[in-house]
């Protein structure tokens, strides 16, 4: 789950992180009302979650109304800015990144870059000799010498490193603390005053944790998340948006993939990926329909039944299809126990555009000619 | 032999009497496995599918002598049924269950790391079948049939599709192991590989993985130096966007080192026999 760049600010300020005073604003008049309240020069910075920080500098209340209105009509990965941030802006004499991520080998790590200011996967890509990483032990936290090495690594002076250890630390616990498995200051900024203070900032919370953390949970702005994702969610489905023209509807995510894999192999491309995971029922498979409907032109149904048997997995197929006023192209593909079965059950219903296949590359190759064996002679 | 378990693997249930944890305790003694028994916090004493449920696992021990724990307890509780299991010093440990928070796992691995008796398969895992002798998990059974060739896998959809169309055209399995889609697992594929590569039993051995990390490159690295026996890959996820994540936790593309198609160059560069896909896969052993 992503968290808005002032929400994640407000988790670094507990735990001990200087950040600027700030208030959001939802209309242009707010942001004017606060622009008048902090005094200017403002920053007026789009919230957008998951996305690189959108924000321009405002040197009256005025400018500062112009441009929330202009951010408050943009869009930004398809969903319109709801809000904006407005901070008293800050003069800094350098910008540096420094985060912590859930490693996947076994630990954390920690990562800094004099390169502030940039998306970490850019910093990669392009300054990749400026990371500075350390491997955060669990048990044991940000260890003072890994910071220290962190800071001598930024070329920080060194009387910043004991301020530098102290985020550094903070940053940690607020990441274990909030269930974060990324957590990042971006730019953390040496100010004209010698102050490091995080300007920017991006908390990503594990979706696995969300059950203890309600806090967080409750602070979810769905508002700022495409719809297709808020019902997917509600409906237990894994939805992944993609590019193309095929709905794929799958019982596992590595299924998914090779299926999505296949497509490409045939020039073919999915629009979006959902995953059912074990649980093939109806209510599911309805879910999964209306949220393929609006961007596919065909749906690709790849089932491996393993709890139940395929004559099941047909039965509630079909009661879905029953519910779904639709005509497209409709490729399933099902396999496991009692499988011919389960097929012979699908074209027994004599829907149209149904067509049935035994192996994935049979499905693929069905639907990426645009349908299956649609019979028009009935 | 095989690896992992066997005709003789003494299992208890972790979660025995949950909905989850009873449905596929039923099917694994369907199975053949032996299950000795169960723990389920507060209801020792009573009986679960035929067997004896205890307060503890270290009660559960003492009184059936097994050697392997199952865990099926929801993911709020998993952790502490990991550790427990630890601490009861249990040989093999397999974690069936997904949605456990990262933050706990990478507590367990390292707390794993400092006990050397248990080896922990898992979480979010279907678990480890040997056909015809045990299944610890929930792997289903009819897919499998007796052979010489050892399946390791990150994803349980793809296992199954891979092990079935391999009993269909009939190549069977010494061993299948689900390693477990999670960025945090007790088991790795270079650990896997080691045992079928130390296995009479298996001649060959199949690897199916994903975009999304290091594991591929360090088994490939693996394979160069140590194995003898031929290997079989797919790596599912060459289409995938960048930096979107497809619905395993652990399926992400998050440094470019790590993208499939790298993954795909590492492993033919140690002689493994890439397939383009699941199906090919199958197609590539006959």
């Amino acid at each position: 789950m992503y968290l808005h760049e002032y929400q994640s600010k407000q988790y670094f300020a507990r735990f001990g992180i200087q950040t600027p005073p700030g208030k959001i604003a939802e209309t242009e008049q707010e942001a004017f009302n606060a622009a008048a309240e902090f005094g200017v020069p403002v920053v007026v910075n789009a919230q957008a979650l998951d996305h690189q920080r959108v924000f321009r500098l405002a040197s009256t209340p005025d400018q500062a109304r112009a441009i929330a209105a202009d951010i408050l009509a943009m869009t930004i990965s398809g969903v319109r800015v709801g809000t904006v941030l407005i901070e008293p802006a800050v003069a800094v004499s350098a910008e540096y990144f420094l985060g912590i991520y859930g490693d996947r080998g076994s630990s954390w790590l920690m990562i800094a870059s004099p390169e502030g200011g940039r998306d970490i996967i850019e910093i990669e890509r392009e300054h990749p000799q400026t990371l500075c990483r350390e491997t955060i032990k669990p048990f044991l936290g940000v260890l003072e010498f890994q910071a220290r090495n962190l800071a001598s690594g930024l070329n920080l002076p060194r009387e910043q490193w004991n301020a530098f250890t102290q985020i550094a630390q903070n940053l940690y616990r607020c990441a274990v603390a909030c269930d974060a498995i990324r957590a990042e200051i971006n730019p953390l900024s040496f100010t004209a005053n010698g102050d490091l203070i995080a300007l920017g900032g991006k908390l990503v919370i594990d979706d696995n944790a969300l059950f203890r953390q309600t806090e967080l949970a409750s602070i979810r702005d769905v508002k700022a998340e495409p719809q297709s994702v808020v019902a997917a969610r509600a409906a237990g489905i894994s939805y992944v948006h993609l590019s193309g023209t095929i709905g794929c509807v799958v019982s596992g995510a590595g299924l998914g993939m090779a299926t999505l894999d296949m497509l490409a192999r045939h020039n073919a491309a999915g629009s979006s990926l959902l995953d059912l995971g074990g649980d093939i029922q109806r209510d599911k498979i309805s879910a999964a329909l209306r949220l393929i409907l609006p961007e596919a032109q065909s749906v690709l149904f790849n089932i491996f039944a393993d709890k139940t048997s395929c004559i099941e997995v047909a039965r509630e197929l079909l009661a879905a299809f029953s519910t779904i006023q639709a005509a497209l192209p409709l490729v399933i593909r099902l396999a496991g126990r009692d499988a011919e079965a389960g097929r012979a059950a699908l074209e027994a219903a004599n829907l149209p555009l149904l067509s049935t296949a035994a192996t994935t590359y049979e499905a693929v190759e069905a639907v990426s000619k645009g349908g299956g064996h649609v019979d028009f002679s009935g | 032999m095989s690896i992992l378990v066997d005709e003789k693997t003494q299992v208890i249930v972790q979660g025995i009497t949950g909905r989850e944890g009873s449905f596929h305790t039923a099917q694994m003694i369907a199975y053949g496995t032996q299950v000795v028994g169960g723990v389920t916090p507060g209801k020792g004493g009573e009986w679960s599918n035929g067997k004896p449920v205890f307060d503890t696992v270290a009660s559960a021990l003492d009184a059936t002598g097994a050697n392997t724990s199952i865990i099926y307890v929801n993911a709020p509780y998993a952790t502490d049924a990991i550790y427990e299991a630890i601490d009861a010093e249990i040989p093999l440990i397999v974690c069936v269950t997904e949605g456990i928070p990262l933050v706990d796992m990478l507590k367990v691995y390292a707390y794993l790391r400092q006990n050397h008796v248990s080896r922990l398969i898992g979480p979010n895992c279907p678990g480890v079948l040997t056909p015809g002798q045990s299944k610890v998990g929930i792997i289903p059974g009819f897919i499998a049939q007796r052979g010489d060739v050892g399946v390791v896998s990150r994803s349980g959809s793809l296992t199954y599709d891979v092990v079935y169309r391999m009993t269909q055209v009939g190549i069977g399995q010494s061993s299948i192991v689900g390693i477990g889609g999670d960025p945090i697992i007790g088991t790795s594929f270079v650990d896997v590989l080691e045992m079928f590569e130390d296995d009479p039993e298996t001649n060959r051995v199949v690897l199916i993985g994903e975009i999304g990390g290091r594991a591929e490159i360090d088994a490939a690295n693996f394979i160069r130096a140590r194995m003898t026996k031929p290997v079989f890959a797919c790596i599912v996820g060459t289409s995938a966007p960048e930096h979107t994540r497809m619905g395993h936790a652990g399926a992400i593309v998050v440094e470019h080192e790590t993208s499939a198609a790298l993954k795909i160059e590492a492993l033919r560069g140690a002689g493994v026999i890439v397939a383009d896909d699941p199906d090919e896969l199958v197609d590539l052993l006959q």
